[in-house]
């Protein structure tokens, strides 16, 4: 726990009533930064973490040793150049990386808050963390970039605040939970709340963890992240460390081992009860709803340059859901561009190293950066 | 850089809105963005083609014009620019009409299917005519709806649309196309560029 008391926090006094009608205030808000804010203050990128990122993007997360979830992408020379570009990470709200969160104390009870924990949406993730450009003392963003979940809080942050972006970079990502992201996230839940160590979310004041449950949600959540071609060309009907089959229950399978360490060093860094939380704020996005039935009026007022990615092998959110974006920003004519990488890596995608990815959201954000300064 | 280029830029008035259909990589957006000042978007179909544009710093759009014009509301752009790629729709017709309720004007160039050597190639060898503009062999050719100038001129008769300005490219020179030219024109010409709008 020593370590994690280190973690950089910010306390936000003022409060934030949350969608769901509650208020928090004096809440602390985890984060993490990466290269220098420059004079003018116009080389900020807000990074957005996704599912079960954190604020620790690049280089070595101190909490878990091993490299940051973005490491492919964000680094000195790399895409989000951290020579050129000061980047902010915060960990969400709901999240277990020192954010405010259900395995907090709830100061009234003096109980950790389990699932007394309000509910939280991505409209009330991003309104935490527009916080932080106040503390850093910056106008307007250069950016906002961010994958799947992130990508989902990017849409909502320039929606909430249309001129506190130069550009925005949703990856991979839509502007409504289908019903199978609904069904998948379900899934999990129900894993999670089956394992009779969940205890009603209770856990965090016994010594036992419902890590079966968690395990078993992340192992069919990884599935969803993959593609097809891509496990079959990684794993096939490999056998793990042995010659035949078994005939029994133990992982014959590659693949079955594969899932199966998944599960467990996930268990190792994630609460459950995050977990929880965070999957629901991805279902009740839908920001289509949220202006009724027109996804275009979300983001009428905005003078942001978006660039919009998706990826072939992407069925998690694949390319029509990102192109259903791409068409309303069209359709009020926003400076938008859009392009399908070619991978068979699956939804995983922008989290690995796939070079045409990588390329363009290197060129994307430098050419545009380049382009701000010589406007001004 | 494409010869007729500089004659599209002609046509562009400063500090307008273009959408390029049919981007390709770039070139011309690069050169209107940079001689008119002109705000300027790009559709293309080709991912690697899309990819160069972002690294020049262009807003280009993955897509197929037939499908992906839909989602621009009516007037959405000053002038929308179809560049060599009338012949490979399926249906130039719904193209037109699109580039048309896109753009307030459209600029359409057209190899000239009509120019002599086309006409020569057929008439002599009697196989599909093949040269410098036309490259492909009949069996690949993306070129699936080949049109002369006058079939152009006579196309806008039929579904009824007006063509503003016609100029025909011979031997990097350009030259306007009258009702009383037009046999040369398009005997000569190489492309033929138009500038449309609505009736």
């Amino acid at each position: 726990m020593n370590i994690r008391e280190n973690i950089k926090k910010l306390i936000i006094e003022k409060p934030l009533k949350l969608d769901c009608g509650k208020t928090i205030s004096k809440f602390p808000l985890a984060y993490e930064t990466y290269g220098k804010l420059n004079e003018n203050k116009d080389n900020a990128i807000l990074v957005f973490h996704a599912l079960t990122g954190d604020q620790f993007v690049t280089g070595v997360n101190p909490i878990t040793k091993k490299d940051g979830w973005w490491s492919y992408a964000v680094g000195p020379k790399k895409s989000i150049d951290t020579d050129k570009y000061f980047v902010i990470c915060a960990n969400v709200i709901g999240g277990c990386m020192g954010s405010f969160g259900p395995s907090h104390e709830n100061p009234e009870t003096k109980k950790i808050y389990g699932t007394d924990f309000p509910v939280i949406t991505i409209n009330d993730m991003v309104n935490a963390q527009v916080n932080l450009l106040d503390f850093f003392n910056i106008k307007k963003l250069f950016s906002v970039v961010g994958g799947s979940m992130g990508g989902m809080q990017v849409l909502q942050f320039v929606s909430n605040f249309p001129d506190k972006a130069k550009t925005a970079v949703p990856i991979a990502c839509t502007s409504s939970h289908s019903a199978q992201n609904i069904a998948f996230n379900e899934l999990g839940r129900q894993a999670i709340t089956a394992d009779h160590n969940w205890m009603d979310g209770k856990y965090n004041s016994k010594s036992t963890l419902p890590d079966k449950g968690l395990a078993v949600a992340r192992m069919a959540a990884h599935i969803t992240y993959l593609s097809k071609k891509g496990l079959q060309e990684k794993f096939g009907r490999n056998l793990q460390e042995r010659d035949d089959l078994k005939f029994g229950f133990d992982a014959d399978f590659q693949i079955e081992s594969y899932l199966r360490y998944q599960g467990s060093v996930f268990v190792d860094r994630f609460d459950a009860n995050s977990y929880l939380y965070i999957t629901r704020a991805m279902d009740y996005f839908d920001l289509v709803k949220q202006f009724d039935g027109n996804l275009s009026s979300a983001f009428k007022k905005t003078k942001t340059k978006f660039f919009i990615m998706s990826f072939t092998s992407d069925w998690l959110y694949p390319t029509q859901e990102n192109k259903d974006i791409v068409i309303a920003l069209n359709a009020i004519g926003a400076n938008v561009g859009f392009v399908e990488i070619d991978s068979d890596k699956g939804h995983d995608s922008f989290l690995l190293e796939v070079p045409d990815f990588l390329n363009a959201l290197k060129n994307f954000l430098d050419k545009s950066y380049i382009e701000g300064n010589s406007e001004s | 850089m494409k010869a007729e280029y500089n004659f599209i830029a002609n046509i562009i008035e400063k500090n307008s809105t273009v959408l390029d259909v049919g981007c390709d990589d770039g070139t011309l957006m690069e050169f209107l963005r940079k001689n008119k000042n002109v705000n300027i978007r790009g559709i293309e179909i080709s991912k690697e083609k899309v990819q160069i544009c972002i690294a020049k710093g262009l807003t280009v759009i993955e897509g197929n014009a037939e499908l992906d014009l839909k989602q621009f509301p009516k007037n959405s752009f000053d002038y929308v620019v179809l560049g060599q790629t009338l012949q490979a729709f399926i249906n130039p017709e719904i193209v037109i009409k699109e580039l048309l309720r896109v753009g307030k004007k459209a600029i359409v160039t057209i190899p000239n299917f009509g120019n002599w050597k086309v006409r020569l190639d057929l008439l002599f060898k009697g196989t599909m005519p093949i040269t410098s503009s036309l490259p492909h062999e009949w069996y690949n050719t993306p070129n699936i709806h080949m049109c002369t100038i006058k079939d152009f001129v006579r196309f806008s008769e039929t579904i009824n649309f007006k063509i503003v300005k016609s100029l025909a490219l011979i031997n990097k020179n350009i030259s306007n196309i009258s009702k009383s030219n037009i046999f040369l024109k398009n005997l000569f010409g190489e492309l033929g560029i138009f500038l449309i709008e609505n009736k």
